[in-house]
């Protein structure tokens, strides 16, 4: 993106083109946070419990999901399972973004997967793309913002409910597929892109009706990777 | 410990086995499938696309014009241009529009 990421760092600018990563995911989560320790209270948790679920799941759409089932009584062992399928996409990210990190020792890794949220993965699959390594200073300098601002805007939004007067008139809502969407351009340049996007675009719509969320996602998903890995050959077709 | 916490704590630890299970199942193989690479290659356009397109179909005028003005930033910009251009689309159109 800049002429300074081309160059070799050192940790400390390392850590901050990391943390200048975290801040378009720092900006659009952070409402969501709010939202979600709200909503959380509101749905029967206390502020400890529903800022431990932020500290320990740490994956948005899956902690929304959770307190939904949650304060609609549903059994333990399938809110559980809700929030798996949520977050099943994250074995495709682990997947694919292991290679870049095999080299680090594997208490490095076993933090850092833990840190594995959408933006965190694609950044560092956008990195990589770029020909840079990817650091654990840079992918810790990315996560922590994120993660702390997650935590503490959680307990927040749980501590003071009503503090959002009006979250659609900030776009609340919206912001995350818009960066989502930021995030799906930015991989253009690798092979069969435009459709494999028009076929999972095609493929969730049809689940979101059909299915219902969250399985649109993993059936999404699903169609675009099949697609093409069944395709003869690499970038051959476009 | 109470039910609540159960839930937390299981849904903690079916979520970091998401997280780090692709990668150790993935790595036990020595060398990987062509076809496997290229459905890997496909992974975060698949993905991501999913999280957007069912939103996008579901919202209104504003929101598509912070859509489609922040993917022709996008095609050109970054990733913070283009989100900061979408934001203030969505913002002041919901405003305008209400």
């Amino acid at each position: 993106m800049s002429a300074e990421a081309l160059t070799e760092n050192s940790p400390a600018s390392d850590f901050w083109l990391g943390v200048r990563a975290s801040i378009p995911t720092v900006v659009a989560a952070s409402p969501f946070a709010l939202l979600f320790g709200a909503l959380a209270v509101d749905n029967g948790m206390s502020v400890t419990e529903a800022t431990l679920m932020s500290a320990t799941i740490y994956g948005g759409a899956s902690q929304m999901v959770g307190i939904e089932l949650f304060g609609h009584q549903v059994a333990p062992w399938l809110i559980v399972l809700s929030i798996f399928a949520v977050n099943f996409r994250h074995v495709l990210y682990s997947a694919s973004v292991g290679p870049r990190l095999a080299h680090w020792p594997p208490i490095k890794q076993a933090i850092a997967y833990f840190f594995l949220v959408d933006p965190q993965y694609a950044e560092a699959e956008v990195k990589s793309e770029r020909g840079e390594e990817v650091t654990f200073v840079w992918y810790m300098g990315m996560a922590l913002p994120i993660y702390i601002l997650w935590v503490a805007l959680s307990a927040a939004g749980a501590t003071f409910g009503g503090l959002i007067p009006n979250p659609h008139a900030i776009g609340l809502d919206f912001l995350l597929p818009i960066y989502f969407l930021g995030l799906v351009t930015e991989f253009r340049d690798r092979p069969l892109w435009l459709p494999v996007v028009l076929i999972s675009a095609a493929a969730s719509i049809l689940a979101y009706k059909f299915v219902g969320s969250p399985w649109h996602v993993s059936i999404g998903a699903a169609a675009g990777i099949v697609f093409a890995a069944a395709m003869p050959k690499r970038g051959a077709a476009l | 410990m109470s039910t609540t916490l159960w839930i937390i704590l299981a849904g903690a630890l079916v979520t970091y086995a998401t997280r780090v299970g692709g990668h150790l199942v993935l790595s036990r193989f020595e060398h990987v499938h062509p076809r496997v690479e290229a459905g890997l290659n496909a992974v975060p356009a698949a993905v991501l696309t999913t999280l957007v397109a069912p939103a996008a179909l579901g919202a209104g005028p504003v929101e598509w014009a912070a859509l489609g003005l922040a993917g022709a930033v996008s095609l050109r910009g970054g990733l913070l241009p283009m989100f900061l251009v979408g934001a203030a689309v969505l913002i002041i159109g919901r405003h305008l529009v209400g």
